[in-house]
């Protein structure tokens, strides 16, 4: 990438953030729903803590994990919304007419949506601390946490770039989040796979990918440096994000075309 | 009187006759409790073993009534969306000017809420019986489950109607939505009550909402409990929200 793609880039990334911190709702919203489902779930399932085999005496510490992979979600939605929004009013038929190139409108809406998600995980992370959370794999497991924060955001973004690209409709955006809903609560989300007693369940769980992404973070706070279940969030997150971003890309040849 | 009966009747064929040709409308209304039923009987049944669970019928059926419970306040919300939408389209206006009686126009969305219920309700009975919950209760008591719902129901369908006439704008979703979820989810949603620890048992014992799930949990497993003060509370929620609701006609109606 030259160093006038990165500047274009950059200003597109600042672009999808100013954006979004423009409308509070899409600021607001979330930073509290994945709280409250976590102030309900750490409350209601505490109980959880006292089965045979729960990794954890702490079920807030074991359910902090959920905001991480929900708040890039629901970050996902908001800024690839506003993506769809931009082809819907033309904007980006305009922006193809500069000489900016395909590929660093698609990295810039990426850029700027990680930026939003990062600075919910760190907002997530607060609430954990002040709770009384400590992570297992201590200060680096926090920047680890991030870390990989940045990649579940970039594979959710992708993903949420693609469907922006592909329909060109925010209807069609909204319509994901019940999607990546399902997948969030037919996960691993509020017990761990081996305690899961419906076999069927325990299966949907163990091939949806969003389990693994929520083991990792999962891992860094109640295990630490457990390398294979991080390895294996990083692994799924890197393989959904080169998923997305091939399929976005495709869709935004075939729509640049048709401009 | 007749007047506001035909209105409703005119107003609720309308919304059923959108709610059941339009999948946007039907299938959410539809998918979202079987969801919710799914992934709390299949992921969380391990809980019925945490010692203490006592719950004679089974984590099945204590979820179904959750569940039951939760379709029926949504069903009420969604109806308000319905009514948000109208005045944002500015055919609420029409009809106001229409109707002869304007209270029939509350009272054919309200009727359109319980038949939207109603068609959930058949849906996640027959899916938990397919999913073969127990039931320990007998005719008597779940007739008192199913009518409990319904009054949440309409309590539901009220209150979001009140913000819908107040608001008159798709943008008052969550101010409809999001008490009546915090409500449902701040109960005993995933344990009984005495498994409860902490802030959430406090919130949840001082909570209407615990009160009717109690009573659903106590009709579904043949030891009725709570039942009076179940009936009460919904008996309560629906009045305050009437008069919430037509205040609200009121208001729009002043408004123009």
């Amino acid at each position: 990438m030259t160093a006038t793609a990165l500047v274009q880039t950059a200003a597109l990334s600042k672009r999808a953030v100013v954006r979004t911190a423009r409308q509070p709702a899409n600021v607001v919203f979330p930073l509290i729903f994945p709280m409250l489902l976590f102030a309900v779930n750490a409350g209601g399932l505490k109980a959880e803590t006292q089965l045979p085999g729960f990794p954890t005496s702490s079920f807030v510490a074991f359910a902090l994990a959920v905001p991480f992979v929900q708040g890039a979600l629901l970050a996902t939605i908001n800024a690839n919304v506003e993506f769809a929004r931009d082809i819907q009013t033309g904007f980006l038929n305009r922006l193809a007419l500069t000489p900016v190139r395909g590929i660093v409108l698609l990295f810039g809406q990426l850029g700027g949506l990680v930026t939003i998600a990062v600075v919910q995980a760190v907002f997530y992370l607060a609430v954990g601390l002040a709770f009384g959370v400590r992570l297992q794999s201590g200060v680096a497991g926090a920047a680890m946490l991030l870390l990989l924060e940045t990649c579940i955001a970039l594979a959710f973004a992708s993903l949420g770039s693609w469907a922006a690209l592909r329909t060109g409709s925010t209807e069609a955006v909204q319509g994901l989040f019940p999607v990546f809903f399902v997948f969030l609560f037919l996960s691993s989300m509020n017990i761990p796979r081996n305690l899961i007693e419906a076999d069927w369940f325990r299966w949907v769980a163990t091939v949806n990918p969003v389990s693994y992404l929520i083991e990792a973070v999962r891992a860094l706070v109640i295990t630490g440096w457990d390398w294979e279940t991080i390895g294996l969030g990083f692994a799924v997150a890197a393989g959904l994000t080169i998923a997305g971003f091939a399929l976005a890309t495709h869709a935004l040849w075939n729509r640049l075309e048709r401009t | 009187m007749t007047d506001a009966i035909s209105v409703a009747r005119g107003v609720s064929w309308r919304v059923l006759h959108t709610f059941f040709t339009n999948k946007a409308f039907l299938l959410p209304s539809v998918m979202f409790p079987l969801f919710f039923f799914t992934a709390f009987v299949g992921g969380l049944s391990r809980i019925s073993q945490v010692p203490g669970f006592d719950f004679p019928t089974g984590y099945t059926a204590f979820q179904f009534v959750f569940v039951l419970l939760q379709s029926a306040a949504f069903a009420g919300v969604f109806t308000g969306f319905g009514i948000a939408r109208d005045f944002e389209t500015g055919f609420m206006r029409r009809l106001m000017l229409a109707a002869p009686n304007r209270s029939g126009i509350l009272l054919g969305y309200v009727f359109s809420a319980l038949v939207r219920w109603a068609t959930v309700a058949v849906v996640v009975t027959i899916v938990a019986l397919l999913a073969q919950m127990k039931i320990g209760g007998n005719g008597v008591d779940l007739f008192g489950l199913y009518v409990l719902a319904l009054l949440l129901n309409l309590a539901g369908a009220l209150w979001a109607a009140g913000v819908a006439m107040r608001l008159r704008s798709q943008q008052a979703a969550p101010v409809m939505q999001m008490p009546v979820f915090l409500l449902l989810f701040f109960a005993p949603v995933y344990v009984p009550l005495n498994l409860l620890e902490g802030w959430i048992h406090g919130v949840a014992t001082v909570n209407p909402i615990t009160a009717l799930l109690e009573a659903g949990r106590g009709f579904i497993s043949g030891r009725p409990e709570l039942t009076l003060a179940a009936f009460a509370i919904a008996a309560g929620l629906i009045l305050g929200f009437a008069a919430w609701a037509f205040r609200g006609l009121r208001r729009a109606e002043a408004a123009g």
